[in-house]
């Protein structure tokens, strides 16, 4: 099995499917070409998450970490919440497989986009500030992404714009949509499908 | 629980007559055909009997065969063998979209040496039509490739028409059958292509030994470098075990086409009529017509395939997917982007392919069992909340 038995658990219950539809603030992330989406719903009481539901259009992976991240951060603080890291999910869910970390663990993404947009809604001076945050988002997701190979997991060698896998023997490159490695003879990015050479 | 196993496109069984042709090679009969001695004689014997096999498969002469360990070898070979061979000629490759990445990832390796190619668009069923691939042909080409039967949506494309254009244009003709042979009828007398690549283990061969077939005339580099196996083109102590059970499953299909094909067919047709009954918005991908025998594949709106293939796998179901999730490499396949779906829409592919033991009930315990699964998963669906909002509007 490719995922650990918390995942799977998670992906065969997942907790907290749903919407809320007088939700106090909403978080989406991710597009249907990297292949996952996620929405998170939250309701706020005294600086506290009360409820949280979410909806994810994804693989396994995606609806695992959705169910755990609404689970970790129930009734928490606004702040605690915001503590909750793509890392800190994966760690709870035993595990995820390596070309699943980028691109299926956007969980904690999306609540705190969700957090951002309930602070933006009750503190209007904060909209920008929030605004930038959510924008700040995919930004701290490429720094972490650039590790891998797209294909094999491995290590990439080389730096920038002349790295390649030793082991794939396929030179990469940065794609400037994702920031994620992509095989540089590809038209296209093969973690976010943005087109990266004109044809 | 019961397990129902519905993706012939990834692997067939071994079949038992297969089996227990190859069992002797593993053991006693371990010589190598190459040697002198009568170990080694006793292999050669079995590895041309083999050979012979497979060419009454596909109607060739046993000398127009070659033994690879893979489908994907076998078009590296073609691909890369025969646009080598014929460099003197001309550098331009002919291919269509849908091909194997075998193919695709070959002519694009060839570029590194001077090599172009152009890819043939498909319309919207996956079906290459001749005149694009007439068109495509240019003055310095000197090859084209044009799989006979897609595996991922199970469409039978015209290679006979491409064949023919191909001739009258002094152009060298590849197609890719491992999807399409031991499946269906291949001649390749009557098709008249120059190589066909097919694989023991989409007809209930053993995995690791395929074959190319070529042309008598037809020049081609070698692929493997090394002693005198297979002509000298493709060194290597040969697989005799894998060989033997390839040339037996070869047998076993031509003998057995029709039945097991008339079999395939009656549960496609099930499959097809009845699943969008039961699940709405799921299309059938690729032709209705045209189509391998044992093959019903859909795209399902809304829901991604890997989430599909694990609540299936847990009901005991085995089927696959060209979703983006699914592929190591997170990419949509590029089949279904070929065919015009959008990138949602493929995500939500699903293929299930036949195998000889399916039987009816099978199709109705699918049915049964697969409903509730795109409900469960699309209650999860941003998507489909967006569009109930957009229905109910």
């Amino acid at each position: 099995m490719i995922y650990s038995e918390k995942v799977m658990d998670h992906f065969q219950n997942p907790r907290n499917v749903g919407v809320i539809p007088d939700a106090d603030g909403v978080g989406e992330v991710g597009n249907p070409v990297c292949g996952d989406m996620m929405t998170f719903y939250i309701k706020v009481k005294d600086d506290h998450l009360s409820d949280i539901k979410f909806q994810t259009f994804g693989c396994g992976a995606a609806i695992a970490v959705s169910s755990i991240v609404s689970e970790m951060a129930m009734g928490k603080s606004l702040r605690e919440a915001m503590d909750i890291t793509n890392e800190k999910v994966a760690e709870m869910l035993g595990g995820l497989p390596k070309n699943k970390m980028h691109c299926s663990n956007l969980g904690a993404d999306a609540l705190h986009k969700a957090i951002e947009d309930y602070k933006a809604k009750s503190k209007p001076g904060l909209k920008e500030a929030a605004a930038a945050a959510a924008a700040k988002g995919p930004e701290a997701h490429e720094e972490e992404a650039a590790c891998c190979c797209p294909y094999c997991d491995g290590p990439v060698e080389g730096m920038e714009e002349v790295c390649s896998c030793h082991h794939c023997e396929i030179e990469l490159e940065e794609c400037p949509e994702c920031g994620k490695y992509t095989n540089k003879a590809d038209d296209t990015c093969v973690n976010c499908g943005a087109q990266i050479h004109k044809s | 629980m019961k397990r129902v196993y519905l993706d012939h496109i990834a692997a067939t069984p071994l079949h038992p007559e297969a089996l227990q042709a190859m069992l002797p090679f593993l053991r006693e009969r371990f010589g190598n055909p190459q040697s002198l001695h009568s170990d080694g004689q006793g292999a050669l014997e079995a590895v041309e009997e083999a050979r012979q096999r497979v060419a009454d498969l596909i109607h060739a002469a046993e000398s127009e065969i070659y033994f690879t360990s893979s489908g994907s070898e076998s078009n590296n070979f073609a691909i890369k063998g025969l646009a080598l061979a014929n460099r003197s000629r001309g550098s331009h490759l002919v291919l269509s979209a849908v091909e194997h990445l075998s193919v695709l990832n070959s002519a694009k390796s060839l570029e590194k040496f001077g090599f172009t190619s152009t890819l043939v668009p498909v319309d919207q069923t996956g079906m290459v039509h001749p005149e694009a691939v007439e068109k495509a042909i240019a003055k310095d080409t000197t090859l084209v490739s044009v799989m006979m039967a897609n595996s991922e949506v199970g469409t039978i494309e015209p290679v006979a028409e491409i064949a023919k254009i191909c001739k009258s244009r002094n152009v060298l003709f590849h197609t890719d059958a491992v999807a399409a042979a031991g499946n269906i009828p291949v001649d390749v007398r009557a098709l008249a292509v120059d190589a066909l690549s097919l694989a023991g283990d989409q007809f209930y061969g053993p995995k690791g030994s395929a074959a190319l077939y070529l042309k008598k005339g037809v020049r081609i580099l070698p692929f493997i470098e090394g002693g005198i196996q297979e002509g000298g083109r493709r060194g290597g102590t040969e697989n005799v075990a894998g060989i033997v059970g390839l040339g037996k499953a070869a047998e076993i299909a031509k003998a057995k086409m029709a039945d097991r094909s008339q079999k395939a067919r009656v549960l496609r047709d099930l499959l097809i009529d009845r699943l969008p009954e039961k699940v709405d918005r799921a299309v059938l991908t690729g032709d209705r017509e045209m189509r391998l025998p044992h093959h019903a594949s859909f795209c399902v709106e809304f829901i991604e395939g890997e989430a599909m293939l694990l609540n299936l796998d847990m009901k005991g179901i085995a089927a696959s997917s060209g979703s983006a999730c699914t592929s190591k490499a997170l990419k949509a396949s590029h089949v279904l982007l070929a065919m015009g779906l959008d990138h949602a829409l493929a995500q939500g592919s699903l293929v299930f392919s036949f195998v000889d033991d399916n039987t009816a009930e099978d199709i109705g315990y699918l049915l049964d069992v697969f409903p509730p699964i795109i409900d469960r998963l699309r209650k999860m669906s941003p998507l489909y909340t967006k569009y109930l909002e957009e229905k109910g509007k």
